[in-house]
């Protein structure tokens, strides 16, 4: 393989990493801090990608603004979203086993699929993107590359990074990482459980929600978009080790690596790499690559 | 006396003959009606029912009663679906389906029911191939038929080398093997086949292989939300300007809306177009948009609107009487269908023999540009009527 091929494999590789790493950030979260598996994570990516279709031409009425003011619509929407349905729904499970929440989850996702095709239809639509995130760079100058998944890679890491300050150096992550490891012990210590749990629960759907926003305008918006994401954000918390950013970031990677050279290499098993890289992992580290941090 | 007798005997007779006269027939639709091929479906539907509404509601003077299921697109629950109109309903005749996977089950399910089944989308090359039967007739088209046309294409355009890109499953694989075989029988080489996992749409790394490798076209068969987002990316890739891209008309039929200005001059090859200039079409597009105003007369409301003609064929050589099933197939087999799309005959098999378009994509119209190829039929491999 040509070098400069190879590097821009790579930078393909990392942008959908990235990509994978916001979603299944906020799973992860969800999952490892409150012990809810949550299948209607990727409806709410889902919903991302919808309302920036949605709210794109409202926005640019009201806002004068363009894509950027969208997604962070978007976002604080999907916010309150979270937090409302924490407290209408999420709430009630945090007891119960996982049956219950697996049900309660999947009915979630039938409702999201029902009000999404009464609301705006089964069609697949695009987004346009503002002048200057639309263009392409030339790389070696073998192929050009579109300057919005650079954008994509930007925006991923400063999420990324701010979601690792946030967890290390505040207040707030210091009670979401004790809340992780030790639920009564938070309590007793006199801390809002309730509400660290629906902070932490708005954010997971925000982060899900964005990742839809800015996907939206490469991956189209389409019915049935959250269901694949789904499952490999699964296999990306389960590589990662439940609950663990860190784990899900580094899982996140591999996966996007593994599928990126996997369809080049071997396109015949590519759809299967993701889930051989995953038993092969959980093979020699059963609680996936790092446990809780 | 006797007198009295003959009159009542011969009033029983005709009140007989009227009831007879006056049966239905009964068609069942197991076609889409949720999921992301609802729209299809419901094209289907329209163009059927157009077609019947046109004869006056009537085929071969029998009334048609309809029957509905939604098949999901969901091949796990096909022959349940199936079976639902064939045993509880009683079904003279099916018509359905848009997905391969759900037609290949309801092909099977007709067949074991010795129920007539039209297929009015769905284009898996083993429907017509080894699964053939005299009970199943397809309407559309195979995977084969649009892809062999674009092969033969290419090659006059002058390309000697391709690169394929499809999905890794069967309606892609089927395509892109048309296309290879039409492309090489004249004198061109495929020289690699790339393939990503249904229903995936990360296509950047594919297009970085294109990129380095500068074939001197692609192929590629996607349809639905990929084909939106394949061509967008290929258009961003920069790879529109250097490598001509050539697809298999499900690329652009349906989604040219949400393509915009990544999809204009795209070629593509199927056996329906717009702009074709024949009477037929142009009354039943006048037709089609006036009983359904909201929606474009499509390629899927044709296919739908031809399963009726078919029906109604059949129905006329057994004068209405859908009981007998071997008169009315046979009729079928040997019928020629007066289409929106131009006239077609069907193969041995039971598909299609028609022309295949070649088209270009000019605003939000599949234009045709000329035919691609005349009067192909699939070569059905593997079928043994």
């Amino acid at each position: 393989m040509d070098p400069i091929i190879f590097l821009i494999q790579c930078l393909n590789a990392v942008q959908y990493g990235l990509l994978l790493f916001l979603i299944a950030s906020g799973l992860t979260l969800i999952f490892g801090i409150m012990g809810i598996i949550n299948l209607a994570h990727g409806s709410f990516y889902m919903i991302g990608a919808y309302m920036a279709f949605a709210l794109q031409p409202v926005v640019q009425q009201f806002l004068g603004g363009g894509f950027v003011a969208t997604v962070v619509v978007c976002v604080l929407l999907a916010t309150a979203l979270g937090y409302v349905l924490e407290w209408a729904f999420f709430s009630f499970l945090y007891t119960r086993d996982h049956l219950q929440q697996v049900l309660m989850t999947y009915g979630l996702i039938l409702v999201f699929e029902e009000l999404r095709s009464i609301l705006i239809g089964n069609d697949v639509h695009g987004l346009t993107l503002p002048e200057w995130l639309d263009g392409s760079i030339t790389l070696g100058g073998v192929m050009t590359y579109p300057v919005y998944r650079l954008f994509i890679s930007v925006v991923c890491m400063a999420v990324a990074l701010s979601m690792y300050l946030v967890l290390t150096r505040t207040r707030l992550g210091m009670k979401i990482r004790a809340g992780a490891s030790n639920r009564e012990m938070i309590s007793s210590l006199g801390i809002n459980i309730q509400r660290l749990y629906r902070i932490v629960f708005a954010i997971g759907v925000s982060l899900a929600a964005l990742a839809g926003a800015i996907a939206a305008p490469v991956t189209s918006v389409y019915p049935g978009m959250g269901h694949s994401v789904l499952i490999i954000s699964f296999v990306i918390v389960v590589i990662g080790g439940i609950g663990s950013i860190r784990g899900a970031f580094l899982a996140a990677m591999l996966v996007g690596f593994v599928d990126t050279f996997g369809q080049v290499f071997f396109p015949g098993i590519a759809g299967m790499l993701a889930y051989l890289l995953m038993a092969l992992i959980l093979l020699f580290k059963p609680q996936g690559l790092f446990t809780r941090g | 006396m006797q007198k009295t007798i003959t009159r009542a005997l011969l009033a029983a007779t005709v009140s007989l003959a009227c009831t007879q006269a006056g049966a239905t027939v009964k068609v069942g639709f197991m076609l889409p009606y949720s999921g992301t091929y609802a729209k299809l479906g419901e094209a289907i539907e329209n163009g059927f029912k157009l077609y019947v509404a046109e004869q006056g509601g009537k085929l071969a003077g029998q009334d048609i009663q309809y029957f509905k299921v939604d098949d999901e697109s969901d091949p796990s629950k096909a022959t349940e679906n199936a079976n639902r109109l064939i045993k509880r309903d009683q079904v003279d005749i099916l018509v359905g389906t848009v997905h391969s996977g759900v037609a290949l089950a309801l092909a099977k399910a007709a067949k074991a029911a010795d129920t007539t089944l039209i297929i009015p989308n769905a284009g898996a090359d083993a429907i017509t191939g080894p699964l053939c039967s005299k009970e199943v007739f397809r309407t559309s088209f195979t995977n084969w038929q649009p892809g062999y046309a674009m092969g033969q294409v290419a090659r006059e355009k002058g390309y000697k080398t391709a690169i394929t890109i499809t999905w890794n499953y069967a309606a892609g694989k089927e395509a892109t093997d048309g296309f290879k075989e039409g492309f090489e029988k004249a004198g061109g080489k495929v020289t690699k086949r790339l393939m990503l996992p249904f229903p995936k749409v990360e296509f950047q790394p594919l297009l970085t292989e294109i990129a380095a490798e500068k074939p001197d076209a692609v192929f590629t068969f996607f349809a639905g939300g990929g084909a939106v987002k394949f061509v967008k990316d290929y258009a961003d890739a920069g790879l529109r300007t250097r490598v001509p891209l050539l697809a298999s008309g499900f690329l652009t039929d349906g989604t040219l809306e949400a393509q915009g200005d990544a999809a204009q001059g795209l070629l593509t090859t199927l056996h329906y177009a717009d702009g074709l200039d024949n009477p037929k079409d142009k009354v039943f597009r006048a037709s089609y948009t006036k009983a359904y105003p909201a929606i474009a007369p499509d390629v899927y409301a044709v296919q739908g609107y031809d399963a009726a003609q078919l029906l109604a064929t059949g129905l006329n050589a057994v004068k209405g009487d859908a009981s007998q099933k071997g008169a009315m197939r046979q009729a079928m087999q040997g019928a020629t269908i007066d289409s929106p799309r131009g006239t077609f005959k069907l193969s041995k098999a039971g598909n299609p023999i028609q022309d295949i378009y070649l088209r270009e994509v000019r605003g939000t119209a599949n234009q045709v540009i000329g035919i691609a190829s005349k009067a192909l039929a699939d070569p059905a491999r593997g079928c043994k009527l």
